[in-house]
Protein backbone atom coordinates (compact mmCIF):
# COMPACT_ATOMS: atom_id res chain seq x y z
CA UNK A 1 0.00 0.00 0.00
CA UNK A 2 2.76 2.20 1.08
CA UNK A 3 4.56 1.64 -2.36
CA UNK A 4 1.22 2.17 -4.08
CA UNK A 5 0.77 6.23 -2.51
CA UNK A 6 5.07 6.39 -3.20
CA UNK A 7 3.81 6.17 -7.18
CA UNK A 8 0.26 7.65 -7.03
CA UNK A 9 2.25 11.29 -5.58
CA UNK A 10 5.61 10.67 -7.94
CA UNK A 11 2.81 9.82 -10.81
CA UNK A 12 1.03 13.73 -9.78
CA UNK A 13 3.97 15.49 -9.45
CA UNK A 14 5.26 14.21 -13.09
CA UNK A 15 2.08 14.64 -14.24
CA UNK A 16 1.99 18.55 -13.16
CA UNK A 17 5.29 18.89 -15.19
CA UNK A 18 3.63 17.66 -18.12
CA UNK A 19 0.47 19.45 -18.02
CA UNK A 20 2.64 22.55 -17.58
CA UNK A 21 5.29 21.46 -20.57
CA UNK A 22 1.73 21.15 -22.44
CA UNK A 23 0.73 24.15 -21.86
CA UNK A 24 2.70 25.78 -24.01
CA UNK A 25 2.32 23.64 -26.56
CA UNK A 26 -1.28 24.37 -26.40
CA UNK A 27 -0.57 28.35 -25.97
CA UNK A 28 0.95 28.29 -29.46
CA UNK A 29 -1.58 26.23 -31.16
CA UNK A 30 -4.93 27.98 -29.59
CA UNK A 31 -3.56 31.46 -30.81
CA UNK A 32 -2.09 30.49 -34.24
CA UNK A 33 -2.58 26.55 -35.20
CA UNK A 34 0.67 26.03 -35.20
CA UNK A 35 2.30 22.36 -33.49
CA UNK A 36 5.35 23.77 -32.26
CA UNK A 37 8.13 20.47 -32.57
CA UNK A 38 10.75 22.99 -31.09
CA UNK A 39 8.85 22.11 -27.91
CA UNK A 40 11.82 20.15 -26.18
CA UNK A 41 14.22 22.81 -27.44
CA UNK A 42 12.66 25.61 -25.75
CA UNK A 43 12.23 23.33 -22.58
CA UNK A 44 16.29 22.27 -22.37
CA UNK A 45 16.99 26.50 -23.43
CA UNK A 46 14.71 27.31 -19.95
CA UNK A 47 17.06 24.34 -18.57
CA UNK A 48 20.35 25.60 -19.57
CA UNK A 49 19.74 29.25 -18.92
CA UNK A 50 18.84 28.58 -15.42
CA UNK A 51 22.11 26.50 -15.44
CA UNK A 52 23.50 29.97 -16.40
CA UNK A 53 22.54 32.20 -13.94
CA UNK A 54 22.42 29.64 -11.18
CA UNK A 55 26.10 27.81 -11.54
CA UNK A 56 27.87 29.83 -13.93
CA UNK A 57 27.24 33.28 -12.66
CA UNK A 58 27.27 32.49 -9.43
CA UNK A 59 23.72 33.92 -8.83
CA UNK A 60 21.43 33.57 -5.44
CA UNK A 61 18.91 31.15 -6.52
CA UNK A 62 15.57 32.92 -6.39
CA UNK A 63 17.21 35.46 -8.67
CA UNK A 64 18.50 33.18 -11.01
CA UNK A 65 15.30 31.88 -11.49
CA UNK A 66 13.73 35.39 -11.88
CA UNK A 67 15.93 36.11 -14.47
CA UNK A 68 15.79 33.03 -16.14
CA UNK A 69 11.79 33.55 -16.58
CA UNK A 70 12.19 37.07 -17.57
CA UNK A 71 15.06 35.84 -19.87
CA UNK A 72 12.92 33.35 -21.66
CA UNK A 73 9.86 35.13 -22.13
CA UNK A 74 11.67 37.97 -23.90
CA UNK A 75 13.25 34.62 -25.77
CA UNK A 76 9.53 33.79 -26.92
CA UNK A 77 9.26 37.31 -28.31
CA UNK A 78 12.63 37.12 -30.05
CA UNK A 79 11.46 33.93 -31.93
CA UNK A 80 7.91 35.51 -32.55
CA UNK A 81 9.61 38.90 -34.18
CA UNK A 82 12.90 36.96 -36.06
CA UNK A 83 11.13 33.69 -37.40
CA UNK A 84 7.92 33.62 -37.26
CA UNK A 85 6.60 37.29 -37.86
CA UNK A 86 8.19 37.18 -41.38
CA UNK A 87 5.45 33.54 -42.07
CA UNK A 88 2.36 35.83 -41.75
CA UNK A 89 0.28 34.58 -44.11
CA UNK A 90 2.19 31.89 -45.34
CA UNK A 91 0.80 28.49 -45.68
CA UNK A 92 0.51 26.79 -41.99
CA UNK A 93 2.43 23.58 -43.09
CA UNK A 94 5.46 26.85 -43.68
CA UNK A 95 5.34 27.34 -40.43
CA UNK A 96 5.33 23.86 -38.68
CA UNK A 97 8.38 23.33 -40.99
CA UNK A 98 9.92 26.29 -39.61
CA UNK A 99 9.60 25.01 -36.21
CA UNK A 100 11.35 21.87 -37.23
CA UNK A 101 14.57 24.02 -38.60
CA UNK A 102 14.03 26.03 -35.13
CA UNK A 103 14.31 22.80 -33.31
CA UNK A 104 17.50 21.39 -35.21
CA UNK A 105 18.89 25.11 -34.79
CA UNK A 106 18.84 25.30 -30.85
CA UNK A 107 19.70 21.73 -30.20
CA UNK A 108 23.09 22.51 -32.38
CA UNK A 109 23.79 25.85 -30.69
CA UNK A 110 23.10 24.52 -27.33
CA UNK A 111 25.78 21.69 -27.95
CA UNK A 112 28.08 23.94 -29.16
CA UNK A 113 27.72 26.13 -25.85
CA UNK A 114 27.27 23.27 -23.71
CA UNK A 115 28.33 20.06 -25.10
CA UNK A 116 26.23 16.56 -24.73
CA UNK A 117 27.60 15.96 -21.43
CA UNK A 118 25.12 15.95 -17.68
CA UNK A 119 25.00 18.81 -16.12
CA UNK A 120 23.50 19.60 -12.04
CA UNK A 121 22.43 22.12 -10.33
CA UNK A 122 23.59 22.53 -6.83
CA UNK A 123 21.20 20.77 -4.83
CA UNK A 124 19.22 23.71 -3.26
CA UNK A 125 15.39 22.64 -2.68
CA UNK A 126 15.77 23.24 1.10
CA UNK A 127 15.16 19.51 2.78
CA UNK A 128 11.79 20.99 4.61
CA UNK A 129 9.94 20.26 1.42
CA UNK A 130 10.29 16.57 2.17
CA UNK A 131 7.30 14.80 2.98
CA UNK A 132 7.27 11.64 4.72
CA UNK A 133 4.68 9.31 5.93
CA UNK A 134 5.46 6.19 7.98
CA UNK A 135 7.60 4.68 4.87
CA UNK A 136 6.44 6.81 1.83
CA UNK A 137 8.98 9.54 1.29
CA UNK A 138 8.32 12.02 -1.51
CA UNK A 139 11.70 13.73 -2.54
CA UNK A 140 11.56 17.62 -2.50
CA UNK A 141 11.78 17.98 -6.26
CA UNK A 142 8.26 16.02 -6.72
CA UNK A 143 6.92 18.37 -4.26
CA UNK A 144 8.20 21.55 -5.69
CA UNK A 145 6.99 20.36 -8.80
CA UNK A 146 3.89 19.65 -7.63
CA UNK A 147 3.63 23.16 -6.36
CA UNK A 148 4.73 25.13 -9.21
CA UNK A 149 2.60 22.81 -11.40
CA UNK A 150 -0.73 23.89 -9.58
CA UNK A 151 0.54 27.60 -9.35
CA UNK A 152 0.97 28.29 -12.72
CA UNK A 153 -1.52 26.32 -14.33
CA UNK A 154 -4.11 27.69 -11.96
CA UNK A 155 -2.72 31.43 -12.87
CA UNK A 156 -2.53 30.96 -16.42
CA UNK A 157 -6.17 29.46 -16.26
CA UNK A 158 -7.27 32.87 -14.74
CA UNK A 159 -5.61 34.76 -17.18
CA UNK A 160 -7.45 32.86 -20.22
CA UNK A 161 -10.94 32.95 -18.40
CA UNK A 162 -11.04 36.28 -17.28
CA UNK A 163 -8.46 38.79 -18.19
CA UNK A 164 -9.13 40.78 -21.68
CA UNK A 165 -5.57 39.91 -23.01
CA UNK A 166 -6.72 36.31 -22.16
CA UNK A 167 -9.96 36.98 -23.81
CA UNK A 168 -8.13 38.51 -26.76
CA UNK A 169 -5.80 35.19 -27.15
CA UNK A 170 -8.81 33.19 -27.11
CA UNK A 171 -10.83 35.62 -29.78
CA UNK A 172 -8.18 35.55 -31.98
CA UNK A 173 -7.82 31.61 -32.04
CA UNK A 174 -11.22 31.48 -32.82
CA UNK A 175 -12.14 33.60 -35.91
CA UNK A 176 -8.80 35.66 -36.56
CA UNK A 177 -10.63 38.12 -39.35
CA UNK A 178 -13.29 39.03 -36.79
CA UNK A 179 -10.74 39.78 -33.91
CA UNK A 180 -8.63 41.54 -36.79
CA UNK A 181 -12.13 43.98 -37.32
CA UNK A 182 -12.56 44.47 -33.52
CA UNK A 183 -9.01 46.13 -34.02
CA UNK A 184 -7.49 43.09 -31.56
CA UNK A 185 -3.78 43.24 -32.03
CA UNK A 186 -2.80 39.80 -33.81
CA UNK A 187 0.94 39.86 -34.27
CA UNK A 188 1.46 41.10 -31.07
CA UNK A 189 -1.45 37.65 -29.35
CA UNK A 190 1.26 35.52 -31.38
CA UNK A 191 4.23 37.48 -29.87
CA UNK A 192 2.31 37.05 -26.44
CA UNK A 193 1.57 33.43 -27.16
CA UNK A 194 5.43 32.20 -27.96
CA UNK A 195 6.37 34.92 -24.74
CA UNK A 196 4.25 32.70 -22.52
CA UNK A 197 4.99 28.79 -23.84
CA UNK A 198 8.77 29.44 -23.70
CA UNK A 199 8.06 30.96 -19.74
CA UNK A 200 6.25 27.58 -18.96
CA UNK A 201 8.53 25.67 -21.21
CA UNK A 202 11.66 27.02 -18.80
CA UNK A 203 9.77 26.43 -15.83
CA UNK A 204 9.27 22.67 -16.51
CA UNK A 205 12.76 22.39 -17.80
CA UNK A 206 13.84 23.64 -14.80
CA UNK A 207 11.93 21.00 -13.21
CA UNK A 208 13.06 18.47 -15.33
CA UNK A 209 16.52 19.56 -14.63
CA UNK A 210 16.25 18.82 -11.31
CA UNK A 211 15.11 15.42 -11.60
CA UNK A 212 17.30 14.22 -13.71
CA UNK A 213 19.93 16.33 -14.42
CA UNK A 214 20.61 18.70 -17.61
CA UNK A 215 21.29 16.91 -20.67
CA UNK A 216 20.99 18.08 -24.24
CA UNK A 217 19.23 15.12 -25.32
CA UNK A 218 17.58 13.82 -22.67
CA UNK A 219 15.82 17.39 -22.14
CA UNK A 220 14.59 17.74 -25.84
CA UNK A 221 13.52 14.41 -26.13
CA UNK A 222 11.05 15.10 -23.31
CA UNK A 223 9.07 17.87 -25.72
CA UNK A 224 7.92 14.29 -27.67
CA UNK A 225 6.12 13.38 -24.55
CA UNK A 226 4.57 16.30 -24.85
CA UNK A 227 2.61 15.11 -28.04
CA UNK A 228 0.17 12.55 -25.87
CA UNK A 229 -0.62 14.55 -23.14
CA UNK A 230 -1.83 17.13 -25.83
CA UNK A 231 -3.45 14.81 -27.97
CA UNK A 232 -5.21 13.30 -24.98
CA UNK A 233 -6.24 16.30 -23.54
CA UNK A 234 -7.31 17.87 -26.67
CA UNK A 235 -5.07 20.32 -28.33
CA UNK A 236 -6.95 23.47 -27.83
CA UNK A 237 -7.74 22.99 -23.87
CA UNK A 238 -6.26 24.00 -20.81
CA UNK A 239 -7.67 21.97 -19.16
CA UNK A 240 -7.53 19.28 -21.26
CA UNK A 241 -3.84 19.70 -20.70
CA UNK A 242 -4.22 19.45 -17.18
CA UNK A 243 -6.04 16.18 -17.17
CA UNK A 244 -3.77 14.55 -20.15
CA UNK A 245 -0.89 15.56 -17.83
CA UNK A 246 -2.06 13.96 -14.75
CA UNK A 247 -3.10 10.36 -16.47
CA UNK A 248 -0.02 10.15 -18.64
CA UNK A 249 2.08 10.72 -15.24
CA UNK A 250 0.11 8.49 -13.03
CA UNK A 251 0.31 5.71 -15.93
CA UNK A 252 4.35 6.30 -16.18
CA UNK A 253 4.40 5.64 -12.90
CA UNK A 254 2.61 2.96 -12.39
CA UNK A 255 3.72 1.11 -15.41
CA UNK A 256 7.40 1.72 -14.04
CA UNK A 257 6.76 0.89 -10.50
CA UNK A 258 4.34 -2.45 -10.80
CA UNK A 259 5.13 -4.00 -14.68
CA UNK A 260 8.31 -2.61 -15.86
CA UNK A 261 10.74 0.87 -16.12
CA UNK A 262 11.32 -0.45 -19.92
CA UNK A 263 7.21 -0.14 -20.71
CA UNK A 264 7.06 2.70 -18.83
CA UNK A 265 7.67 4.77 -22.37
CA UNK A 266 5.39 2.80 -24.51
CA UNK A 267 2.37 2.84 -22.17
CA UNK A 268 1.32 6.34 -22.46
CA UNK A 269 0.97 5.84 -26.23
CA UNK A 270 -0.92 2.43 -26.03
CA UNK A 271 -3.39 4.14 -24.21
CA UNK A 272 -3.69 7.42 -26.38
CA UNK A 273 -4.78 5.39 -29.17
CA UNK A 274 -7.06 3.54 -27.29
CA UNK A 275 -8.98 6.64 -25.97
CA UNK A 276 -8.43 8.25 -29.55
CA UNK A 277 -10.32 5.47 -30.50
CA UNK A 278 -13.31 6.39 -28.74
CA UNK A 279 -12.61 9.96 -28.46
CA UNK A 280 -11.47 11.78 -31.77
CA UNK A 281 -11.03 14.70 -30.14
CA UNK A 282 -9.03 14.04 -27.16
CA UNK A 283 -10.86 14.27 -23.92
CA UNK A 284 -11.63 17.92 -24.00
CA UNK A 285 -10.98 18.95 -27.55
CA UNK A 286 -13.04 21.35 -29.01
CA UNK A 287 -16.15 19.53 -30.91
CA UNK A 288 -16.13 21.50 -34.11
CA UNK A 289 -19.28 23.41 -33.26
CA UNK A 290 -21.79 22.84 -36.36
CA UNK A 291 -24.90 25.22 -37.20
CA UNK A 292 -26.79 25.27 -40.29
CA UNK B 1 -13.30 70.98 -47.08
CA UNK B 2 -16.56 70.79 -44.55
CA UNK B 3 -16.23 70.28 -40.83
CA UNK B 4 -19.06 67.87 -41.29
CA UNK B 5 -17.24 65.64 -43.24
CA UNK B 6 -16.46 62.24 -41.80
CA UNK B 7 -14.77 60.17 -44.30
CA UNK B 8 -14.05 61.23 -47.97
CA UNK B 9 -13.43 58.34 -50.79
CA UNK B 10 -11.44 60.00 -53.69
CA UNK B 11 -11.86 57.62 -56.67
CA UNK B 12 -10.31 54.85 -55.59
CA UNK B 13 -8.99 51.61 -57.44
CA UNK B 14 -8.52 48.12 -55.46
CA UNK B 15 -7.02 45.18 -56.70
CA UNK B 16 -6.70 41.55 -55.43
CA UNK B 17 -3.48 39.40 -55.75
CA UNK B 18 -2.24 42.53 -58.11
CA UNK B 19 -4.61 40.86 -61.09
CA UNK B 20 -7.94 41.00 -60.17
CA UNK B 21 -9.68 44.58 -59.84
CA UNK B 22 -12.78 44.57 -57.93
CA UNK B 23 -13.29 49.13 -57.27
CA UNK B 24 -12.81 50.76 -61.08
CA UNK B 25 -12.60 54.44 -59.62
CA UNK B 26 -15.02 54.69 -56.60
CA UNK B 27 -15.66 57.98 -54.67
CA UNK B 28 -18.07 58.75 -52.08
CA UNK B 29 -18.42 60.67 -48.95
CA UNK B 30 -20.14 60.22 -45.72
CA UNK B 31 -20.97 63.35 -43.29
CA UNK B 32 -21.02 63.08 -39.50
CA UNK B 33 -23.92 61.82 -37.64
CA UNK B 34 -25.43 60.57 -40.82
CA UNK B 35 -26.55 56.65 -42.43
CA UNK B 36 -25.27 56.20 -45.81
CA UNK B 37 -26.30 53.31 -47.33
CA UNK B 38 -24.57 51.39 -50.34
CA UNK B 39 -26.96 49.53 -52.20
CA UNK B 40 -25.84 46.92 -55.32
CA UNK B 41 -26.34 43.26 -56.78
CA UNK B 42 -23.87 40.67 -56.05
CA UNK B 43 -20.39 41.04 -57.02
CA UNK B 44 -20.75 45.15 -57.05
CA UNK B 45 -18.03 45.80 -54.93
CA UNK B 46 -20.00 47.04 -51.72
CA UNK B 47 -17.96 44.81 -49.40
CA UNK B 48 -14.72 45.37 -51.06
CA UNK B 49 -15.27 49.53 -50.60
CA UNK B 50 -16.19 48.76 -46.66
CA UNK B 51 -12.78 46.68 -46.25
CA UNK B 52 -10.82 49.34 -48.07
CA UNK B 53 -11.66 51.68 -45.83
CA UNK B 54 -11.39 48.83 -42.33
CA UNK B 55 -8.41 48.30 -43.72
CA UNK B 56 -8.95 44.62 -43.76
CA UNK B 57 -7.97 44.39 -47.47
CA UNK B 58 -4.55 43.41 -46.64
CA UNK B 59 -5.04 39.90 -44.78
CA UNK B 60 -7.00 39.00 -47.65
CA UNK B 61 -4.56 40.16 -50.12
CA UNK B 62 -5.83 43.00 -51.81
CA UNK B 63 -4.54 46.81 -52.09
CA UNK B 64 -5.78 50.34 -52.79
CA UNK B 65 -4.05 51.11 -56.15
CA UNK B 66 -5.50 54.35 -56.56
CA UNK B 67 -7.23 57.31 -54.85
CA UNK B 68 -7.24 58.20 -51.88
CA UNK B 69 -9.77 57.77 -48.27
CA UNK B 70 -9.66 60.53 -46.04
CA UNK B 71 -10.95 60.07 -42.49
CA UNK B 72 -11.12 63.32 -40.45
CA UNK B 73 -8.39 64.95 -42.76
CA UNK B 74 -5.75 61.84 -42.73
CA UNK B 75 -5.00 59.41 -45.48
CA UNK B 76 -5.87 56.11 -44.26
CA UNK B 77 -6.28 54.08 -47.21
CA UNK B 78 -2.88 52.51 -46.08
CA UNK B 79 -2.89 51.57 -42.66
CA UNK B 80 -2.72 48.96 -40.90
CA UNK B 81 -6.26 47.27 -39.28
CA UNK B 82 -4.90 48.13 -35.94
CA UNK B 83 -4.08 51.89 -36.44
CA UNK B 84 -7.98 52.39 -38.28
CA UNK B 85 -9.63 50.60 -35.54
CA UNK B 86 -8.12 52.84 -33.06
CA UNK B 87 -9.52 56.13 -35.06
CA UNK B 88 -12.91 54.52 -34.41
CA UNK B 89 -13.87 52.62 -37.62
CA UNK B 90 -15.26 49.39 -36.90
CA UNK B 91 -16.48 46.87 -39.19
CA UNK B 92 -19.14 44.29 -39.21
CA UNK B 93 -18.18 41.57 -41.34
CA UNK B 94 -21.01 39.73 -43.36
CA UNK B 95 -22.77 36.49 -42.17
CA UNK B 96 -21.92 37.09 -38.65
CA UNK B 97 -18.69 36.08 -37.60
CA UNK B 98 -18.90 35.30 -33.75
CA UNK B 99 -16.24 33.72 -31.56
CA UNK B 100 -17.86 30.47 -31.31
CA UNK B 101 -16.32 28.82 -28.37
CA UNK B 102 -16.58 32.11 -26.67
CA UNK B 103 -19.53 32.67 -24.55
CA UNK B 104 -21.26 35.96 -25.37
CA UNK B 105 -20.22 38.11 -22.45
CA UNK B 106 -16.69 37.25 -23.70
CA UNK B 107 -17.92 38.26 -27.36
CA UNK B 108 -18.90 41.51 -26.25
CA UNK B 109 -15.91 42.21 -24.42
CA UNK B 110 -13.56 41.64 -27.55
CA UNK B 111 -14.53 44.67 -28.67
CA UNK B 112 -13.12 46.58 -26.06
CA UNK B 113 -9.54 45.39 -27.88
CA UNK B 114 -9.20 49.00 -28.86
CA UNK B 115 -9.22 50.54 -25.64
CA UNK B 116 -7.11 47.69 -23.46
CA UNK B 117 -7.02 48.42 -19.64
CA UNK B 118 -10.36 51.26 -19.94
CA UNK B 119 -13.39 50.32 -17.63
CA UNK B 120 -15.99 48.65 -19.80
CA UNK B 121 -19.01 48.22 -18.06
CA UNK B 122 -21.36 50.85 -19.02
CA UNK B 123 -20.28 49.69 -22.42
CA UNK B 124 -21.75 46.61 -21.27
CA UNK B 125 -24.44 47.92 -19.82
CA UNK B 126 -25.37 49.93 -23.09
CA UNK B 127 -25.47 47.47 -25.34
CA UNK B 128 -27.46 44.87 -23.15
CA UNK B 129 -29.91 47.89 -23.35
CA UNK B 130 -30.19 47.81 -27.01
CA UNK B 131 -29.94 44.29 -27.11
CA UNK B 132 -32.26 43.27 -25.01
CA UNK B 133 -32.36 39.13 -26.04
CA UNK B 134 -28.80 39.15 -25.01
CA UNK B 135 -29.05 39.45 -21.36
CA UNK B 136 -30.45 35.99 -20.84
CA UNK B 137 -27.27 34.68 -23.14
CA UNK B 138 -25.02 36.45 -21.38
CA UNK B 139 -23.24 32.81 -20.48
CA UNK B 140 -24.00 30.53 -23.42
CA UNK B 141 -21.38 30.13 -26.08
CA UNK B 142 -22.11 32.01 -28.69
CA UNK B 143 -21.76 29.00 -31.39
CA UNK B 144 -24.95 27.80 -29.75
CA UNK B 145 -27.20 31.29 -30.34
CA UNK B 146 -29.66 31.72 -32.78
CA UNK B 147 -28.96 33.70 -36.17
CA UNK B 148 -30.74 36.65 -34.68
CA UNK B 149 -28.67 36.85 -31.81
CA UNK B 150 -25.77 36.30 -33.43
CA UNK B 151 -26.41 39.52 -35.92
CA UNK B 152 -27.32 41.77 -32.42
CA UNK B 153 -24.21 40.00 -30.84
CA UNK B 154 -21.92 40.90 -33.42
CA UNK B 155 -23.07 44.46 -33.76
CA UNK B 156 -23.44 44.86 -30.29
CA UNK B 157 -19.69 43.98 -30.16
CA UNK B 158 -18.76 46.39 -32.86
CA UNK B 159 -21.01 48.68 -30.13
CA UNK B 160 -18.25 48.02 -27.37
CA UNK B 161 -15.60 49.43 -29.41
CA UNK B 162 -17.27 53.21 -29.13
CA UNK B 163 -17.14 53.52 -33.14
CA UNK B 164 -17.11 56.83 -34.57
CA UNK B 165 -18.22 54.92 -37.66
CA UNK B 166 -19.90 52.05 -37.91
CA UNK B 167 -19.50 49.96 -41.18
CA UNK B 168 -22.08 47.41 -41.73
CA UNK B 169 -22.11 44.89 -43.96
CA UNK B 170 -25.44 43.21 -44.99
CA UNK B 171 -26.93 43.55 -41.19
CA UNK B 172 -29.97 41.65 -42.50
CA UNK B 173 -28.80 38.93 -44.05
CA UNK B 174 -30.79 34.97 -43.46
CA UNK B 175 -33.19 36.66 -41.05
CA UNK B 176 -36.76 36.95 -40.61
CA UNK B 177 -38.55 39.76 -41.77
CA UNK B 178 -39.71 40.72 -38.22
CA UNK B 179 -36.34 40.17 -36.83
CA UNK B 180 -35.07 42.77 -39.92
CA UNK B 181 -37.07 45.35 -38.93
CA UNK B 182 -35.94 45.27 -35.33
CA UNK B 183 -32.68 44.90 -36.07
CA UNK B 184 -32.83 48.25 -38.06
CA UNK B 185 -35.03 50.08 -35.92
CA UNK B 186 -32.16 49.40 -33.68
CA UNK B 187 -29.99 50.93 -35.86
CA UNK B 188 -31.50 53.97 -36.67
CA UNK B 189 -31.79 54.21 -32.53
CA UNK B 190 -28.37 53.75 -32.13
CA UNK B 191 -27.57 56.57 -34.83
CA UNK B 192 -29.92 59.00 -33.46
CA UNK B 193 -29.13 58.32 -29.69
CA UNK B 194 -25.27 57.82 -29.78
CA UNK B 195 -24.11 59.97 -32.96
CA UNK B 196 -22.45 57.13 -34.43
CA UNK B 197 -22.22 57.45 -38.16
CA UNK B 198 -23.13 54.41 -39.67
CA UNK B 199 -21.77 53.21 -43.51
CA UNK B 200 -25.12 50.48 -44.19
CA UNK B 201 -24.37 48.22 -46.83
CA UNK B 202 -27.68 46.18 -47.96
CA UNK B 203 -29.42 44.09 -50.64
CA UNK B 204 -32.80 44.68 -48.68
CA UNK B 205 -33.00 48.21 -50.62
CA UNK B 206 -36.51 48.64 -49.26
CA UNK B 207 -35.74 48.58 -45.26
CA UNK B 208 -31.99 50.66 -46.04
CA UNK B 209 -33.73 53.50 -47.91
CA UNK B 210 -36.18 53.58 -45.30
CA UNK B 211 -33.68 55.11 -42.37
CA UNK B 212 -30.56 56.37 -44.50
CA UNK B 213 -30.31 59.76 -45.04
CA UNK B 214 -27.96 59.42 -47.90
CA UNK B 215 -27.67 56.60 -50.45
CA UNK B 216 -25.64 55.03 -53.31
CA UNK B 217 -25.90 52.44 -55.79
CA UNK B 218 -23.07 50.22 -57.27
CA UNK B 219 -22.65 48.38 -60.18
CA UNK B 220 -19.40 46.69 -61.42
CA UNK B 221 -17.02 48.12 -59.21
CA UNK B 222 -18.53 51.70 -59.55
CA UNK B 223 -21.02 54.12 -57.71
CA UNK B 224 -23.45 54.52 -60.76
CA UNK B 225 -25.86 56.59 -58.84
CA UNK B 226 -25.96 58.68 -55.44
CA UNK B 227 -29.10 60.93 -53.71
CA UNK B 228 -30.64 61.12 -51.07
CA UNK B 229 -32.55 58.36 -49.78
CA UNK B 230 -35.87 59.52 -49.91
CA UNK B 231 -34.89 60.74 -53.75
CA UNK B 232 -33.42 57.64 -54.42
CA UNK B 233 -36.66 55.41 -53.73
CA UNK B 234 -38.73 57.69 -55.71
CA UNK B 235 -35.84 56.91 -58.68
CA UNK B 236 -38.03 54.44 -61.47
CA UNK B 237 -34.71 52.68 -61.62
CA UNK B 238 -33.89 52.36 -58.16
CA UNK B 239 -37.73 51.22 -58.23
CA UNK B 240 -37.73 48.59 -60.46
CA UNK B 241 -34.01 46.82 -60.07
CA UNK B 242 -34.20 47.21 -56.07
CA UNK B 243 -37.12 47.52 -54.76
CA UNK B 244 -38.95 45.75 -57.37
CA UNK B 245 -41.94 48.03 -56.77
CA UNK B 246 -41.88 49.61 -59.94
CA UNK B 247 -44.70 47.46 -61.93
CA UNK B 248 -48.03 49.00 -61.10
CA UNK B 249 -50.15 46.34 -62.78
CA UNK B 250 -49.75 46.42 -66.61
CA UNK B 251 -47.47 43.14 -67.34
CA UNK B 252 -44.41 44.18 -69.19
CA UNK B 253 -42.84 42.47 -72.06
CA UNK B 254 -39.86 40.57 -72.02
CA UNK B 255 -37.79 42.73 -73.78
CA UNK B 256 -38.23 45.81 -70.81
CA UNK B 257 -37.58 42.76 -68.62
CA UNK B 258 -34.07 42.61 -69.56
CA UNK B 259 -32.82 44.46 -67.11
CA UNK B 260 -29.03 44.10 -67.76
CA UNK B 261 -29.13 45.85 -71.14
CA UNK B 262 -30.76 48.49 -69.41
CA UNK B 263 -28.53 48.85 -66.53
CA UNK B 264 -25.65 49.64 -69.08
CA UNK B 265 -27.08 53.29 -69.42
CA UNK B 266 -25.72 53.62 -66.18
CA UNK B 267 -22.17 53.34 -66.75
Amino acid sequence: MEFFFQLMVQGLSVGFLYALAALGFVMIFKSSSVLNFAHGELLAIGAFIFLVFSVRLNLPIPIAFIFTLAGTFALGFIIERLFLRPLIGEALIEVIMLTVGLAAMFKGLLLVIFGGNLFNYPDFLPKGLTIQWGAVVIQPVYVASFIIGIIFLSVFGFFFKYSSQGIYMRSVADNQPAALSLGVHVRRVFALSWAIASLVCALSGIILGIMNGINVHDISVMGLKVFPVVILGGLESIGGAIIGGLIIGLLETFTGGYVSTSLKEVIPFVVLVFILLVKPYGLFGLVEIERV
Amino acid sequence: MEDNLLLQINNISVVYSDVIQVLKGVSLEVKKGQIVSLLGSNGAGKTTTLKAISGLLKPENGKVTEGSIIYQGRPIHNSAPEEITRLGIIQVHEGRQPFKYLTVEENLRVGTATRWGKPYKKDLELVYHYFQPLVARKNRLAGYCSGGELQMLVMGRALMAQPKLLLLDEPSLGLAPFLVREIFEIIKRINEEQGTTIMLVEQNANMALQIAHYGYVMENGKIVMEDEAVKLRENPDVKEFYLGTATSGALKSYKDVKAYKRRKRWL
